[in-house]
């Protein structure tokens, strides 16, 4: 199962700088049951099936893939919002999958989440200052004029008006509801921000603003974010490394400009150029490779390589044994017998696996 | 230029709400020539999607109040009785939507649903139907069509819907296909394969396409000419190349300019547009841009006309402006056009 570990460092390993969160194979299957009385299991969906990487502290981790792919369940699990099925998440040297909810409770102090739509995560009979306040009241860390104070201040540093303080959610638009969700994750000086997909259900314009608003939040708390988005122009604009998930496994993982200007995964690669350039010149000069057929369901993902179903560089090997991940220098890793523009990578197959 | 198919001339509609009238579309007008693929863009809000529904003669109701005018052939749109509409709707003008699930009926069979659209307007029988189905299936690229035209939509795909919506859509042979979003819930590496299918039937067909999408990536790669529409409005009508690269009004400059491009390196700190886009309640007065727009004078307290200012035929703006000065003021950085310049 394990891979991480080679003699040129880790996946685990930042650029710079020590871990402030490590996750080791981390498996999350959700359970397919069946049966009207007696609930028998059938079968798994393998959401996250096996993942291994480390965020540094102060760094921007982007996790980009397809609807499917299993980057939302991998950040509620980190979360434990989603109880892993098995493997490890350290954070700050801390397992939090062997806590209990008590336990937990401390750190999650230090771990926020900023969610995808800002209509559903706020709660409309609440006002702004109480979405803001409510996790230091919880936390016993502020209350009465204090509370209002500190709120105040963070709706301000949000670029939200004091005033809002005792207005309900819906009199926001979706732009200035984000803000809000920000305001409350902020609230509790957290060391990291997991954004599943903060930007998509807002409008461009109103996209910038947020990501401009993340990232000088960053630079002034020192903020460490891991960003969830399937928006590859987003994801690259704000991150200093990239994991591409594809059916519940990272295949590729690097600094942000090499995984985009070299990609080594026939996936990322087939990913990078679906997406239309907005320039009619450019675009009509590009050559496109269009993938085939959809994703396969990750109630059943395809044997071995789970990307050769729909890979244009396939062979039969791909079906036959799983690729590994393999370091291609400069902390750039790819799980591919067929990398890109880079040799192949030796395989060592034990004897069993050999064919007759 | 050809004729125009469509012909779209000061479509006004207002809704009745409890908080007071909206006017969610304001005076557009614009022509879709055969085999063109017009693009609609704009930010949620902006009046797209309620002109597309409106020229489809969804939006009527005893709360909206439609004015204006829109021909297609010699019907027009706005005064066709409910009857004319039943015909003209998938026969002459279909419609596909953004979400595929929610527009296909989860209790019947796919190639059912299909039939039903063809038997209500053809007098054929069921099973030379049912054939033509299949056949529309295999056209839009779904494997084994004859099979899964048994299969439910749940069965399918988000892709594989949407290429259902499709087959629907052009079952009757249509001269124009609305699109209203056809890509935006599907990954994309499925929207490249939706994209390169109304490309197919585009050229193949001569089918004009009204693409409403709020992505420029997704306009540059298919559209011929581009709508930008803003608070219920157009303010910018040209070709493809017009809006890219010679874009007259600021709002265009802003979008073009906020959007995050693969194939160039990354800004320090991306270019926005300031403020929030305008309440169709209570609209600002004069140019809807006004508020958020830099560049803003006396002048803009009156509506600017949706006119040809720039020189170039084919190529109207609604801003007061004169082309001069709007060559002057854009941002212009390694070929961008912006409204303003990302801050180091």
């Amino acid at each position: 199962m394990t891979t991480v570990q080679d003699q040129e460092g880790t996946v685990a390993a930042p650029l710079e700088g020590r871990p402030l969160l490590e996750v080791t194979d981390l498996v999350k299957h959700f359970p397919i049951k069946s049966g009207i009385f007696i609930d028998r299991q059938v079968g798994a969906v393998r959401a996250v099936d096996g993942v291994s990487f480390a965020v540094g502290e102060g760094e921007t981790l982007g996790l980009v893939g397809e609807s499917g792919c299993g980057k939302s369940t991998l950040a509620r699990s980190i979360l434990q919002l989603l109880k892993p099925t098995s493997g490890s998440v350290r954070f700050r040297g801390t397992e939090l999958t062997e806590l209990g909810r008590r336990e937990l409770r401390p750190l999650r102090r230090e771990m926020q989440m900023i969610f995808q739509d800002p209509y559903a995560s706020l709660n409309p009979r609440k006002r702004i200052g109480q979405i803001v306040g409510d996790p230091l009241k919880l936390h016993g860390l502020a209350s009465g004029a204090e509370l209002r104070k500190r709120v105040e201040g963070l709706l301000d540093r949000v670029g939200l008006s004091p005033e809002h303080y005792n207005r309900f959610p819906h009199e926001f638009s979706g732009g200035q509801r984000q803000r809000i969700g920000i305001a409350r994750a902020l609230a509790l000086e957290p060391k990291m921000v997991i954004a599943d997909e903060p930007v998509s259900a807002l409008d461009v314009s109103i996209q910038a603003q947020i990501i401009n608003l993340l990232e000088d939040l960053q630079d002034e708390f020192g903020l460490t974010y891991v960003f969830v988005a399937h928006d590859l122009g987003v994801v690259r604009h704000v991150s200093d490394r990239i994991a591409v998930m594809y059916l519940g496994k990272i295949v590729e993982i690097g600094p942000a400009e090499e995984v985009y200007s070299n990609p080594i995964h026939p996936y990322t690669v087939s990913l990078l150029s679906a997406v239309p350039i907005p320039d009619p010149r450019e675009n009509r000069a590009r050559e496109q490779t269009v993938l085939e057929g959809d994703v396969p369901s990750p109630a059943n993902p395809p044997e071995a390589c789970r990307f050769h179903t729909r890979c244009p560089r396939a062979t039969d090997i791909c079906s036959e044994l799983e690729p590994q991940l393999v370091h291609y220098g400069n902390g750039h890793w790819a799980a591919c017998h067929h990398p890109v523009g880079r040799p192949e990578p030796k395989i060592e197959r034990s004897a069993a696996e050999l064919p007759a | 230029m050809s004729a125009p198919l469509l012909s779209v001339r000061d479509l006004k509609v207002d809704f009745r709400t409890e908080d007071g009238v909206v006017h969610a579309v304001d005076n557009v007008s614009f022509d879709v020539a055969p085999g063109e693929v017009v693009a609609v863009v704009g930010e949620s809000g902006s009046g797209k999607s309620v002109t597309a529904m409106t020229l489809m003669g969804l939006t009527r109701s005893p709360n909206a109040e439609i004015s204006g005018q829109a021909t297609l052939g010699d019907i027009d749109l706005i005064r066709a009785s409910d009857e004319q509409m039943r015909s003209v709707r998938a026969e002459r003008l279909a419609m596909i939507f953004q979400d595929p699930m929610t527009s296909l009926n989860p209790v019947y069979r796919v190639g059912d649903q299909i039939v039903e659209v063809l038997r209500a307007h053809r007098e054929i029988e069921k099973e030379e139907a049912h054939d033509r189905a299949v056949e529309l299936l295999r056209l839009v690229g779904i494997p084994a069509p004859a099979e899964r035209a048994r299969a439910y939509p749940h069965e399918f795909s988000g892709g594989m819907r949407q290429r259902a919506m499709i087959a629907m859509a052009l079952a009757l042979e249509p001269e124009i296909l609305i699109a209203d979003e056809p890509t935006t819930a599907l990954d994309v590496t499925i929207q490249a394969q939706i994209l390169r299918l109304l490309k197919k039937f585009n050229e193949e067909r001569d089918l004009a396409v009204i693409l409403i999408t709020h992505d420029l990536g997704v306009v540059a790669d298919i559209a011929d000419r581009v709508l930008v529409m803003y608070g219920g409005r157009v303010i910018e009508n040209g070709t493809l190349d017009q809006i890219f690269y010679d874009p007259q009004h600021p709002y265009t400059w802003g979008l073009l300019g906020s959007v995050m491009r693969l194939d160039r390196p990354r800004a320090a700190r991306l270019a926005q547009i300031k403020g929030q886009p305008p309440s169709l309640l209570n609209p600002p007065q004069g140019c809807h841009f006004r508020p958020r727009c830099p560049h803003e004078f006396g002048k803009c307290q009156e509506v600017p006309g949706l006119e040809a200012r720039s020189g170039e035929s084919g190529h109207l703006d609604r801003c007061w402006l004169n082309p001069e000065q709007k060559r002057n003021l854009r941002v212009m950085e390694s070929g961008e056009i912006g409204l303003e310049a990302p801050a180091a």
